[in-house]
């Protein structure tokens, strides 16, 4: 490939509508007739609903219409998408309803609901709905909810427990740590987090009865998974009686995905109200009606020999799903965690369990990274508590375990992937470029003499592994050997050469920030060989896009983008056919290069592809058996996942005095194969080192004993401002994955899977004279302060 | 009891009516429908309401209409002129300042006050200055070089 | 997000807010919004009426004279913290000025709505009682003055009667004197940017000994307080960092207030710490 489009850091296509607030986002969309939702909110943790008194509210002036969950009790609860059953393993499901009707199992879930003509008196009305609960015992901790004696949440889940899942081989595990010349065992927490995209959650509902069909704007990362949710697992209409469309989505991070009660609620209301209904969440209802991320208690058993190679790694997790499940809660601790356990090693035998359960906490699904933070976070301490014990360099032991380059593609241990394998790779020239990017000699120097000093600088690594580019059908579905998940993750792109020469574009996929627009067009740009500026990609809208899958798990580029990608080479194959037939020449002797189809070995005598494209649309003359138009679609099922890597590398001063954490330096040198824009690559890594900083240092929601919010608005709840960072220091390696065409691997979520244990490690190496090994997250002043006086 | 507000915006002068608990933001959205200021949070947090008010960045959803009134309104919308984009408008486009776009009008608008006030920051008063504007997706570094870009591009 | 129902007047001085005040009990003074709007907002706060002062000249502005600087109430945090004036004449105040919020909240809030809002974690009511500085307020009954000592009497309390509106604020120009120096130093709140502790320090120095050291708390009780052991511990000292710094742990104010975030034990160490920098700044400054 020539790399005129693909490769550049080429300024974005979507900008000029995003930076002059002409694109509209869902609370821009106006409809003649619009009414207004606002939702009543269970202040309970866990409560059975005895009466609802609505009278008051609907009769305030301005209030259309006020319901509870009795007026919407013939609708389904929602589906959930991790089935996981085909008889290898319970689940114990229970989902939202639009409306909950006898009870509550987490505050927040919505109870009745205001439509009126705006939404102050919307809110006014809200006051006057008189609920009549009766408070029930609450429990918040993913481990205690299956202690004897926790209140119980849901009939159908004894000890709260949803599902009780494992991978790879305990007795396997347990030889390996007996092998072990030593074996370190820690509980690592990880956090809950608040994902807080910066545009809160929305939804708009029409119906118009002549058709019966409905149009639903919403803020989703899948528009065409909801409409096939909607229509068949909650409304039974047919699928085609809904359009979805996803306007400017504002950032998701993973909460965007999901087919909430809301959405669903907004639907109900637009027929049984008879006028186009908005619901748009404010930010202190996202954080108790949108999914929350991550909520491990983990303990782990990692043994090793004292060369440092590591000889098993055992863990046992309870992953906290919240009061009720969210449409793939179940499946994130489970395929994108425990089968991520080998990280970036060799390690011989791994066995994990995880308990996934239920608590009167909010809904916890997939938040960037999704699950494999969690499983980095695992490995990445794992291996500096290794080091540790050992008095080894953390590099050294890395080292030590690291998978080879001539190992790939490599399956880890006990066939924890369940088949599949990493891709490419070369971890240790990676790290070695972070080592140099950061001078780690001379840090180590510099850190001996400043703890004479009595300042403590700390340095920590992450040498990371993710997998992404999700995924093969059969792997992740419902198939006999798959993991369970109710969905294929194909991938779809439609490529048309219109009349004209430009190109038209849709996609499956769906931006919410990514830049799609540019970077798709710019592997149409340097196929076909047109301008960047006569390729339009449009998605987000079902009516006009092919179905797909949406937009998480980092695989619009390696699978839309393959999509894509092979519905240009589609396009070329036809377009050189049919220039064989203008130019009188046999198709086998065509080319295609630059955007022109010749006879091999004469470029003079071409047929541009506008000129091509013009043939087949007027069809004036085509060769026997072409049909019209240049115009190709693909549906792409990746054969495997890819998988990026990197070594992340974090510089920190801890205070003496008063424990506060300053990050000194951020440096990262991640390998995602191919990129296609360096700069929106740059952006993809920036973002996500931000938030997983934040996790190790600021972040963390808080519930107190009662299952309220107490870090209920961005007044408590940390999401870090600009001054929080310093300058990330980007480096790369590029090993392109031999497993799609582009050979890109994906980059959306490294940089959140990456970070947040190099900042942990960096705490604990510069805490190391305290003799301090491991704390919990986030590391607050107060945390780390406490922690230094009692190892005095 | 409504009140009669007078405010200019973008140039235009426009009189309505509206209830005291209106706030700016929603006055500018829903009564002119200027919607490309946004409102990402309802604590007074995260900025992506910011528009000029008489010359300086507030924080649309913490003003009432009322306490407009008379006043002169800069938006988003009002940055271009003559179809020519604002030079920070164009440094956030050439240096990849934004990626969902929901916190750019805002933030726009805030490195326009602060670039007014101190035409060639260093990066660490860039990054204190935006600590009324939060991103959740570019994790500042790229928004911290455009409004360098713009620094260098504005007359000083 | 969505207020209650309210209604509005704008008061064309302070005698017409005074007598809006007096006639309805449940009506609120509205100067830049930036605490109350907020609290409107999420509902906690359910005002009648708002009496907008917003628009009172007489209200703004900075009177900078040799002894002391008189200041509207209704000056925003950033005229305060950009003054140059009070970067002469008050240094600490601009300091604190300039710590509070973002620049957006600085344009709108002002110094009077902050102090009578009287939230402690905000970082006026630290400055004031350090500076032992005057507030002026008018009433039904006439205009009276108080000292900071007496204005703050409770979280969110003041002195100021229902029908008060407070005028100016009145702090010594220390700025102008010898061997005097201040500094504020804030923990801030990750998310909410007020004072989890503020502490603020100023030192006299007449030949190299504190002549009189003053050092304020706020963040850790419900108004900020006098670290009285400190300053009695400083006076007559030379201000060494030896000095400083057993002065500092010499602090035993009971830290009442504390959260997730911080504990009142570590606000209490916290506010040691930052005693010790605060004393050495002010010191610095002092000529020491």
């Amino acid at each position: 490939m020539s790399t005129k489009t693909f490769g550049a850091s080429i300024k974005r296509k979507e900008d000029p509508r995003l930076i002059t607030g002409e694109a509209k986002y869902l609370d821009d969309v106006q409809l003649p007739g619009l009414t207004y939702a606002a939702i009543l909110r269970s202040p309970y943790a866990h409560a059975k609903i005895k009466s609802i008194k609505t009278d008051k509210a609907a009769k305030h002036p301005g209030v259309l219409a006020v319901f509870t969950g009795q007026d919407f009790k013939e609708l389904p609860a929602l589906p959930c998408a991790w089935q996981a059953d085909a008889g290898r393993i319970k689940n114990n499901l229970n989902t939202p309803r639009v409306l909950e009707i006898d009870r509550v199992t987490h505050t927040g879930m919505g109870v009745a609901v205001v439509v009126a003509d705006d939404r102050y008196t919307a809110e006014d009305a809200l006051n006057l709905i008189e609920v009549d609960y009766e408070p029930l015992p609450v429990v918040v901790d993913a481990e205690k909810t299956t202690f004897p004696g926790a209140p119980q949440l849901h009939e159908n889940a004894p000890n709260n427990i949803c599902f009780d899942w494992s991978c790879g081989d305990a007795d396997g595990a347990n030889k390996g740590l007996s092998d072990a010349d030593v074996v370190v065992k820690a509980r690592l927490v990880n956090q809950r987090l608040i994902p807080n995209p910066m545009e809160p959650r929305g939804c708009i509902a029409q119906y118009m009865p002549a058709s019966e069909e409905y149009t639903v704007w919403m803020t989703s990362q899948d528009p065409h998974i909801m409409r096939l949710l909607m229509t068949a697992f909650v409304f039974g209409i047919p699928e085609t009686k809904m359009r979805v469309i996803a306007p400017q989505v504002g950032g998701g991070f993973g909460t965007k995905i999901f087919l909430y009660p809301e959405y669903c609620l907004m639907v109900a209301l637009a027929r049984k109200v008879g006028k186009p209904v908005k619901w748009m969440e404010t930010r202190r209802e996202n954080y108790v009606a949108t999914t929350h991320g991550r909520d491990h208690v983990t303990d782990i058993e990692i043994g090793a020999k004292r060369d440092g190679s590591i000889t098993a790694l055992k863990v046992k997790t309870f992953a906290n799903l919240g009061g009720i499940l969210s449409t793939i809660g179940p499946g994130i601790p489970t395929t994108l965690y425990g089968r991520l356990l080998s990280g970036a090693y060799k390690i011989p035998h791994i066995y994990c369990n995880v308990i996934g359960t239920y608590t009167n906490t909010g809904m916890v699904d997939a938040y960037r990274g999704a699950g494999r933070p969690e499983a980095t976070y695992v490995v990445e301490r794992a291996v500096d508590l290794v080091a540790a014990e050992l008095k080894m360099d953390p590099t050294e032991v890395r080292r030590k375990n690291f998978i080879q380059p001539g190992d790939f593609p490599y399956a880890p241990a006990d066939n924890i992937l369940a088949g599949l394998k990493y891709d490419s790779g070369d971890y240790d020239k990676a790290l070695k470029k972070g080592l140099e990017m950061v001078g780690y000699e001379s840090f180590r120097k510099e850190q001996a003499a400043a703890r004479k000093q009595g300042r403590y600088l700390g340095i920590g690594f992450s040498t990371y592994i993710e997998m992404c580019g999700a995924a093969p059908s059969a792997w992740i579905g419902v198939s006999p050997t798959g993991q369970g998940w109710g969905a294929a993750m194909w991938e779809s792109a439609n490529v048309r050469v219109h009349l004209t020469g430009k190109v038209i574009v849709t996609i499956g996929t769906q931006s919410h920030g990514q830049g799609h627009e540019t970077t798709m067009a710019q592997i149409v740009a340097e196929e076909l060989g047109v301008p960047l500026d006569d390729v339009t990609v449009q998605l987000g809208d079902t009516l006009g896009t092919p179905f797909g899958y949406g937009t998480y798990a980092s695989r619009s580029a390696a699978v839309g983008g393959t999509a894509v990608f092979n519905s240009t080479q589609k396009i070329k194959e036809k377009a050189k056919r049919l220039a064989a037939h203008m130019l009188e020449a046999a198709p086998e002797d065509m080319t295609y290069e630059d955007g022109k189809a010749f006879v091999k070995g004469s470029p003079d005598k071409a047929k541009t592809i506008q000129e091509i494209a013009g043939a087949a649309a007027l069809a004036y003359s085509l060769p026997a058996g072409m049909e019209p138009f240049l115009d190709d679609v693909t549906y792409y099922d990746p054969p495997e996942c890819t998988y990026p890597f990197g070594t992340h590398i974090c510089v920190v001063e801890v205070d003496k005095d008063t424990g506060e954490v300053k990050v000194l330096r951020y440096l990262s040198v991640d390998d995602v194969g191919k990129k296609i824009n360096p700069m929106i690559v740059d952006g993809q890594i920036h973002g996500g080192i931000a938030q997983g900083v934040a996790q190790a240092l600021w972040e963390g929601a808080v519930y107190d004993e009662n299952g309220q919010l107490t870090s209920g608005s961005l007044m408590d709840y940390a999401v870090p401002k600009a001054g929080f960072f310093p300058n990330f220091e980007l480096g790369s390696t590029e090993t392109p994955s031999p497993n799609n065409p582009l050979g890109v691997k994906g980059v959306g979520e490294t940089g959140t899977i990456a970070s947040t244990p190099a900042v942990v490690n960096a705490v604990m190496d510069a805490l190391s004279p305290f003799g301090i090994r491991n704390l919990d997250m986030p590391l607050t002043p107060e945390k780390v302060w406490r922690a230094m006086q009692s190892a005095k | 009891m409504a009140q009669a507000v007078s405010i200019t915006v973008n140039g235009t002068a426009y009189t309505k009516e509206v209830e005291p608990r209106l706030l700016l933001a929603h006055f500018l959205r829903e009564e002119l429908g200027l919607t490309g200021t946004n409102v990402g949070c309802d604590t007074s947090q995260c900025g992506a309401c910011t528009v000029l008010m008489d010359g300086v960045a507030v924080k649309s959803c913490t003003v009432l209409a009322v306490q407009a009134d008379g006043s002169t309104v800069t938006t988003i919308e009002g940055l271009a002129s003559d179809g020519k984009l604002h030079p920070v408008q164009n440094a956030f486009w050439e240096k990849h300042g934004l990626q969902c776009g929901f916190c750019t009008p805002g933030m726009i608008i805030t490195v326009v006050d602060l670039l007014n006030n101190n035409p060639h920051p260093t990066d660490e008063e860039i990054r204190h200055g935006l600590d009324g504007n939060l991103c959740r997706c570019t994790g500042y570094q790229n928004i911290v070089e455009a409004v360098k870009y713009a620094a260098e591009a504005m007359p000083a | 997000m969505y207020s209650s129902s309210v209604d509005y007047y704008r008061a064309t001085s302070v005698a017409d807010a005074v007598s809006m005040l007096k006639k309805n009990k449940g009506a609120k003074l509205l100067a830049g919004g930036h605490s109350l709007v907020p609290a409107m907002k999420l509902r906690v706060a359910q005002p009648t009426m708002l009496v907008d002062i917003g628009r009172i000249k007489s209200l703004s502005g900075i009177k900078a004279g040799k002894k002391e600087v008189k200041i509207g109430a209704l000056t925003t945090h950033a005229a305060v913290a950009s003054s140059s004036d009070l970067k002469t004449a008050c240094p600490i105040l601009s300091e604190a000025a300039a710590l509070i919020a973002d620049q957006q909240v600085r344009n709108r809030g002002t110094i009077g709505g902050s102090l009578a809002n009287a939230d402690p974690a905000a970082d006026y009511p630290t400055l004031m009682l350090a500076l032992d500085a005057t507030f002026t307020m008018m009433g039904s009954k006439g205009e009276r003055e108080i000292e900071a000592s007496k204005f703050f009497k409770d979280l969110f309390t003041t002195a100021l009667k229902s029908d008060e509106v407070l005028t100016s604020i009145t702090v010594p120009a220390y700025g102008n004197m010898e061997g005097m120096g201040g500094a504020y130093l804030k923990h801030r709140h990750p998310a909410s940017s007020y004072a989890v502790v503020g502490v603020a320090a100023m030192i006299g120095l007449i030949d190299g000994k504190v002549a009189r050291a003053v050092v304020v708390v706020g963040g850790i009780t419900g108004n900020p307080m006098h670290a009285v052991a400190v300053e009695s511990a400083l006076a007559g000292m030379e201000p060494t960092e030896a000095n400083i710094a057993s002065a500092a742990d010499m602090m035993d104010i009971e830290a009442t207030l504390g959260d997730s975030y911080a504990s009142s034990e570590y606000r209490a160490h916290l506010a040691k710490v930052m005693a010790k920098r605060a004393l050495m700044l002010a010191a610095q400054r002092a000529g020491g």
